[in-house]
Order: structure tokens, then sequence, then C-alpha cells
């Protein structure tokens, strides 16, 4: 029998970091939202974020996401930084050689452009921000106005947002969408004006069609060694590592925490089969960070874990309404970018949903175009 | 049977070569071991290397079990 079709007209299925910022956007403007988790908040996806919110150049659509999100979290966390563990950290991007160092100054170039503060560290500057560097490195990026949260929390702190202005959690399983509603693993239906599937690798379990591939990360904790590390550190070849759509790839990515421990990724990896920890992945994982910051290896590591990314073939998020679906909307595929462009993506697909002007260009980021990557793809 | 010198908060204690950390620093009169983020005192729970509560800096190394680590000549250890 279905549930409650009067007491929301938005039903949001997924509380990570993406569904909870949705949510709290719709309630912001007035509608009744319900939010649909299947464990815990912000236990998916986003347990296994990082957290560094950043500004990203990969294409100029992410460039403008990132840069729009970044001043969205500046916003959300000035009254209230401890409640997402804030911290202005800043990324300073590692250049390995004379051939990345001059990267850095395109990059620099190109943030300039968009009005974005960042300066180039030249080699003796990098070692006095990061005493445990290697000392060969060539020089670096700072990127000061990057900054970092933890997830879970804000995540929370979204979602109980959404819920001081009426919003509903439902603790429940979607298992398959039917016109206007959502089956659930215990038989419930529930029916909804709206639907929004911002539930991440999962999205294509109830959307077969989206062309999004679960991407696993290894993530580790150390205990707490304060000062060790001072700003989020990317090796400037995160990029092209990451990025490439096959085969496992690890980068130098180190974080301090707003606690003194230290936040050690990260790999990509297509088609594991499980959660499992991959320890040959995780070995050359850790080998790449090592290979940056040496002393890395004398620490006590706390914990390591994993999760998986929802990953789109052009590596931007779908946010939008759902080809051929009518009422359905999407707030997927946001790969390692989630927590950064949670933000930006609620404003985006709010803005679709209530029929008000955009923030930004919504065009890149439509789900329709995946149907046309997939031609490519395919041919 | 011979005994060695180790350094515990800059105060020297003799103890047998094998002895774990967490023995010299009860030597020295020390009871608490660490503190806590809350700023409890901590010390030896478990003496096995499960509960963590021993940690200390030995050599300049933060996070040291005291229960697993043996002494040895000339280490210098430091409670917080």
């Amino acid at each position: 029998m279905p549930l409650n079709k009067s007491a929301w007209e938005v039903l949001v299925i997924g509380a990570g970091i993406v569904g909870a910022a949705c949510a709290l956007e719709l309630a912001k403007a007035g509608r009744r939202v319900a939010v649909l988790e299947q464990d815990c908040v912000g236990s998916g996806a986003t347990a296994a974020g990082m957290g560094h919110v950043v500004v990203m150049d990969d294409s100029e659509a992410q460039l403008q996401l990132t840069d729009y999100s970044r001043t969205l979290w500046d916003e959300l966390t000035a009254m209230t930084p401890d409640r997402h563990e804030f911290t202005r950290c800043g990324t300073l991007w590692v250049a390995a050689d004379t051939e990345e160092f001059a990267a850095v100054w395109q990059k620099q170039a190109l943030y300039q452009r968009y009005g974005i503060a960042s300066q180039v560290i030249d080699r003796s500057e990098l070692y006095r921000l990061e005493p445990n560097l290697r000392p060969d490195l060539a020089g670096g990026l700072l990127v000061p106005g990057d900054s970092v949260v933890y997830p879970p929390r804000s995540a929370r702190y979204l979602l109980e947002s959404c819920l001081a202005l009426g919003g509903q959690l439902i603790a429940g399983r979607a298992v398959q969408l039917l016109p206007g509603a959502v089956r659930l693993s215990d038989g419930r239906v529930l029916e909804s004006e709206a639907i929004i599937v911002a539930n991440g690798a999962r999205s294509v379990e109830l959307v077969p069609e989206l062309a999004i591939r679960p991407k696993k990360g290894h993530l580790l904790i150390t205990d707490r060694y304060p000062g060790f590390v001072n700003h989020q550190l990317v090796e400037l070849g995160y990029i092209k590592n990451a990025h490439s759509s096959e085969g496992d790839s690890v980068a130098f990515n180190v974080q301090p925490r707003a606690t003194g421990q230290i936040l050690i990724g990260s790999s990509r990896q297509f088609d594991a089969p499980d959660s499992e920890i991959d320890h040959p992945l995780l070995s050359k994982m850790l080998a790449r960070a090592i290979e940056y910051m040496p002393g890395l290896v004398e620490l006590a590591t706390v914990r390591v874990w994993t999760g998986f990314r929802a990953a789109t073939p052009d590596g931007l998020p779908l946010i939008g309404p759902c080809p051929n679906r009518p009422g359905l909307w999407l707030a997927t595929g946001h790969e390692g970018l989630g927590i950064t462009t949670s933000l930006g993506t609620a404003r985006l697909l709010a803005a679709q949903m209530l029929d008000q002007p955009p923030p930004l260009d919504c065009e890149p980021f439509l789900p329709s175009r995946t149907a046309r990557i997939n031609e490519v793809s395919h041919a | 049977m011979p005994e060695i010198q180790v350094s515990i908060n800059g105060q020297t204690v003799r103890v047998r070569p094998g002895s774990p950390v967490a023995v010299a620093v009860v030597l020295a009169g020390q009871t608490d071991y660490r503190h806590s983020v809350q700023g409890q005192a901590r010390g030896p729970l478990c003496g096995m290397g499960i509960c963590y509560e021993c940690r200390v800096t030995i050599n300049g190394q933060p996070h040291r079990l005291s229960c697993q680590t043996p002494c040895e000549e000339g280490m210098q250890v430091m409670t917080t």
C-alpha cells in the first residue's frame, strides 16, 4: 500500500552529502522533503571522501562548479566551522620535476583568469611550508582558499538543517523505481511527485541506463602527529593518474586533519569485486606517499578503509532530469569530487526543479548528455 | 644481572636489559604516560599491545607502545 502520499513532494534517495545538500536546498525553498537512507547518514561515498574542498580544472565546467561550490562551503561553514571540522589549510600542488613545475605556471595563469587566488612556490619556499617532503622536488602551487571538512559530519549537518525545516528521514533500501514511486526491500512503496536519485555508485541499481561505473578508493588515517603536514598536499601528476578512465592508479594525496591525524590517499580502481582492502594496491598507494614524504613510514596507522565513487565517462556529475523518466531527477556521478561539488549540485538541481534561473550553466551537467557520450564511446 | 640506563623525562632509571619501557616509566615514578585529547591521564591497561593507552615518545618518535618496546641503553623516553 502506498505510504504518506501527501506527506512530502520530493523524495531523495540517499542521505550522503549530495542527497542531504539537495534535500536542504529544496526544504529551504519551502518544498516538503523526505530522505531515504539504507544505512547511516553519510556512510557511502561520503565516508570514503577526504573532505578536500578544492578547485579542480580538468574542464571549464568542472572549474566553474568547484569554484562556485567552494564559495558555498565558505558560506556554510562560516558560522559553525566546528560542526564540519573545517580547516582552511589550502592545497599545495607539488611539482616533482621541471616539467611539472612548468605546469604550475599554466595552472596559475588559468586560476588568475577565473579570479582564484594561487601562488607559485619555489623549492626553498616548498620546504619551509612542508619540511617533511623529500628533498629534490621542484616546487608547487599554493591555493590558499581551498579547505578541508569532515564529510560525514557535514552530511549530518545538512540533513539536520533539512529536518529542522520539516523534512523527514526514512530508513529503508530502495530496490525499484516505479512511475512516481519507489519500492523498498521490505515491500513498502513510497510515492512522490518528484524523486531524486542521489545514491552515488548504487544509482545504477535503480537506473540501469546511467553511464556510471563504481570506482573503488582506499584511504588510510594515522595517529595524531600535529605539524607533520600543514597543507593538503597533492602531486601534480594526480590529474593524469586519477582521471584516466581505465586501469588502477595511485597518487600522492596527503591531508592534515584538525585532530593532528594525517589522512593518506589515494587509489582509484574500476571493476573491483568487493569493498575488501586490496593489499597490493594499498602498498602501491603507500609507496607513492612515502616516495614524496619519507617520514610517513615511521607513523602509526589507525585505520584503512575503502569506498566506491560513482564515475561518469566525462568526469562530470549528472545533475538534472533523467531522460525518459518523468518526475525523476538525478544528482549522482560525482566521483572523487562529491564533497566539494555537493553544495553547487544542490543549487543547480533545485534551480531546475523550481524553474528558477541557475547560478551556473546547467548544460555540461545535464544527464541527457550521457546518451551522446555513450554513442561516442561505443563508436 | 647487568643493568642498563634509560632516561624518562630526563630522569635516569636503571633497569634490566629487555625490560619493557612501561616498567622504566613506573620506576621513574610516573603514572601519567600520556594524556587523551580531552586531557585525561592515561597509562598501561592491557599490557599486550592492544589498547594503545600506554603510548610514549621514544627517541623522538611519538605513539610508541611502552608495554611492547624493550628498553635499550641510552633510550630517551618522554611522557606527556
